[in-house]
C-alpha cells in the first residue's frame, strides 16, 4: 500500500515539475549550475571507472579466449559491444545514482528541514519546479555526454591493458572495436541513459522533497534515494532492452 | 488586516484547531501566543497556506485566501514577507542574492535597482556592507536581520514571524523586537508573531491572541494579559517563580493603590 501510495505522490510531483517555470532567466542560470553540478563535476568519477572498466574488459576476455577457432581481434569487439551495450550505459548510471542521488536528496532534503522550501513557497514560488526542473534537464542533456565520453575511454582503457599486458596486438583491437559496429547500439545506450538521467534525478528529489523531521531523516531519505533510483535502473534496463534491443 | 473565520484543522484524528476566530490588526503587532503543542505553529502555518485548512475563512483585506487556486494565492503571496524560527535563508547565495531573490523572481527591476533595494534593506537592519558574506559566515542575530530584510524587500502588506527569538540571547532579541516593531509602524503593515517569549509580549505586544488547546482562548493587549485572572493565562505569563514574584509584588501594591 506504502509503494502504491509512493508511486502516486512521484507522479503527482512530476505533474508539478513539469510547470512553467516562473521565471525564464532565473531557470536558465539554474540550469547551467545544474549542468555544471551534476554533469562537469562527474567527469572525473566517470572517467576513472571507464577506463578501468575498459582494461579489466579486455583483460578478462582476452585471458578467457583460449579457443584458436575464434579470431584475435573478437577481444576488440567483445569490448566494445559490451561497453556500448551495458558497461557503459548501465554502470556509470549505477555510479552516478550513488554520486548525484545522494547529493540531490540531501540538498533537497536539507533545504525541506531548515524551511528553506517553505520560504520558496511562502514568497509564491513553485518550489518543485524551480528544485527539480532544472536538475532534471540537466541529467537528461549531460548524462548522455558522460555515456559517449565512457564509452571512448573505456575503449582506450582496454587498447592500453592489451598493449601493457601484451595479450593482443594494438592493430587487432583496434581492427575488433571498429568490426560489426552498430548505430542502433549507440541509439540504445543513449536512450537508456537519458532514462536512467530522468529517474535518478526525479526519485532522489522526491525523498529529498518529501523528508520529514531532522538530519537524521535527511540522510534515512539520501540512502532510499541511491536504494530506489538503482532499483529503478535495474527494472527500467530490463524493461528498455525487450523493447528496443528484442523488439 | 487578517481575518480569520471559524478555522478547523485536523491531522487524522488529531484536531490541532478548533473553531478558532480573530482578527490580525493593520499597523499593529498581533502575537500568537501559548505553549507548546498547543496549535500556534499549526494557525499560523494555515494562514500562510502551508497547511489547508479542514474548513474555515482566512481573508487578507477581504480577500478569501482558502478558496483560491494556486495562482491566486501567488498575488497575495508576493505581499507576505515571513521570518522563520531558523531564518530559512538559502545557504548556497550571499546575504545580498537572498535579499535580492523575491526581487529577482517577481519583479522587472534592473540588476542594480535590486541592489540598490537590497542595500537600503540592509542598511534598515543595521547589516550594511554585509552583502557579499554568505549565511554560514554570519551570527544567529545576523541570520535573523538578513531575513528580515528579505522578508521586507518586496514591501510585504503582512510580516508573519514564527519565533523570532529563539536561539537568540536576551541583548540580540531585543533588538530583533524592536526591528519587528518599528518595521511594523513605520511601513503600517499587519504583523503576526508567534512567541513563547514574555519579554517579547510584554515589548511588542499590540494585540495577544492566547491559544490553548487548539482554541483561541484569550484575546488582548499587553496591558490585560498581566491583570486577566483568566487561569490558563496565569498558568503561561506567571509559570517561572521569578514572575510569580513579580505578580505577588503586584498584588501588595495594588491595595494601597
Amino acid at each position: 500500500m506504502g509503494v502504491i501510495r509512493n508511486i502516486g505522490k512521484y507522479m503527482f510531483m512530476l505533474w508539478v515539475v513539469f510547470s512553467l517555470p516562473d521565471k525564464w532567466r532565473i531557470f536558465r542560470v539554474r540550469l547551467f549550475q545544474e549542468i555544471e553540478i551534476i554533469g562537469i563535476k562527474s567527469i572525473p568519477i566517470v572517467a576513472l571507472m571507464s577506463a578501468f572498466m575498459g582494461g579489466v574488459i579486455a583483460m578478462q576476455t582476452a585471458s578467457n579466449m583460449s579457443n584458436p577457432l575464434l579470431p584475435t581481434y573478437t577481444v576488440g569487439y567483445i569490448t566494445q559491444s559490451s561497453t556500448i551495450l551495458e558497461f557503459s550505459p548501465t554502470i556509470i548510471s549505477l555510479i552516478l545514482a550513488g554520486k548525484i542521488g545522494s547529493n540531490v536528496a540531501s540538498e533537497i532534503g536539507t533545504m525541506r528541514v531548515t524551511e528553506q522550501i517553505d520560504a520558496l513557497e511562502i514568497m509564491g514560488v513553485n518550489s518543485l519546479s524551480f528544485l527539480v526542473l532544472p536538475k532534471t534537464l540537466a541529467a537528461i542533456m549531460f548524462f548522455p555526454v558522460l555515456v559517449i565520453f565512457s564509452i571512448g575511454l573505456s575503449l582506450v582503457g582496454g587498447w592500453v591493458s592489451m598493449i601493457m599486458s601484451g595479450l593482443l596486438s594494438s592493430e587487432d583491437y583496434v581492427f575488433g572495436i571498429r568490426s560489426f559496429f552498430l548505430v542502433s547500439n549507440i541509439v540504445y545506450a543513449l536512450t537508456k541513459t537519458v532514462v536512467f538521467g530522468f529517474l535518478i534525478v526525479t526519485i532522489s528529489s522526491f525523498y529529498g522533497y518529501y523528508t520529514k523531521g531532522g538530519a537524521l531523516d535527511v540522510g534515512r531519505s539520501s540512502t532510499q534515494a541511491v536504494v530506489s533510483s538503482s532499483i529503478a535502473i535495474l527494472i527500467a534496463n530490463f524493461l528498455l532492452t525487450q523493447m528496443i534491443l528484442l523488439k | 488586516m487578517i481575518e480569520v473565520k471559524n478555522v478547523n484543522k485536523s491531522f487524522g484524528e488529531n484536531q490541532v484547531l478548533k473553531d478558532v476566530s480573530t482578527v490580525f490588526e493593520q499597523g499593529k503587532v498581533n502575537l500568537i501566543i501559548g505553549q507548546s503543542g498547543q496549535g500556534k505553529s499549526v494557525l499560523a502555518k494555515c494562514v500562510v497556506g502551508l497547511h489547508e485548512v479542514d474548513n474555515g475563512q482566512i481573508l487578507y483585506n477581504g480577500r478569501d485566501f482558502c478558496q483560491m487556486n494556486r495562482l491566486d494565492r501567488k498575488d497575495i503571496r508576493k505581499e507576505i514577507g515571513m521570518l522563520f524560527q531558523g531564518s530559512a535563508l538559502f545557504d548556497s547565495m550571499t546575504v545580498e542574492e537572498n535579499v535580492m531573490f523575491p526581487l529577482s523572481m517577481f519583479t522587472k527591476m534592473t540588476k542594480k535597482e535590486m541592489q540598490e533595494r537590497a542595500d537600503f534593506c540592509l542598511d534598515r537592519v543595521n547589516l550594511a556592507g554585509r552583502n557579499k558574506l554568505y549565511p554560514s559566515e554570519c551570527s544567529g542575530g545576523m541570520q535573523k536581520r538578513i531575513a528580515i530584510a528579505r522578508a521586507i524587500s518586496m514591501r510585504p502588506r503582512y510580516l508573519f514571524c514564527d519565533e523570532p527569538n529563539s536561539g537568540l540571547d536576551p541583548k540580540t532579541s531585543i533588538v530583533i523586537d524592536g526591528l519587528i516593531k518599528e518595521i511594523t509602524y513605520e511601513y503600517d503593515i499587519t504583523t503576526v508573531v508567534i512567541t513563547h517569549d514574555m519579554n517579547s509580549v510584554i515589548e511588542i505586544g499590540d494585540n495577544i491572541i492566547f491559544i490553548y488547546q487548539g482554541q483561541n482562548w484569550w484575546q488582548g493587549d499587553k496591558k490585560a494579559i498581566i491583570t486577566t485572572d483568566n487561569p490558563e493565562i496565569n498558568d503561561f505569563v506567571y509559570a517561572s517563580e521569578f514572575m510569580k514574584e513579580i505578580k505577588e509584588q503586584m498584588r501588595r501594591q495594588s491595595p494601597a493603590e
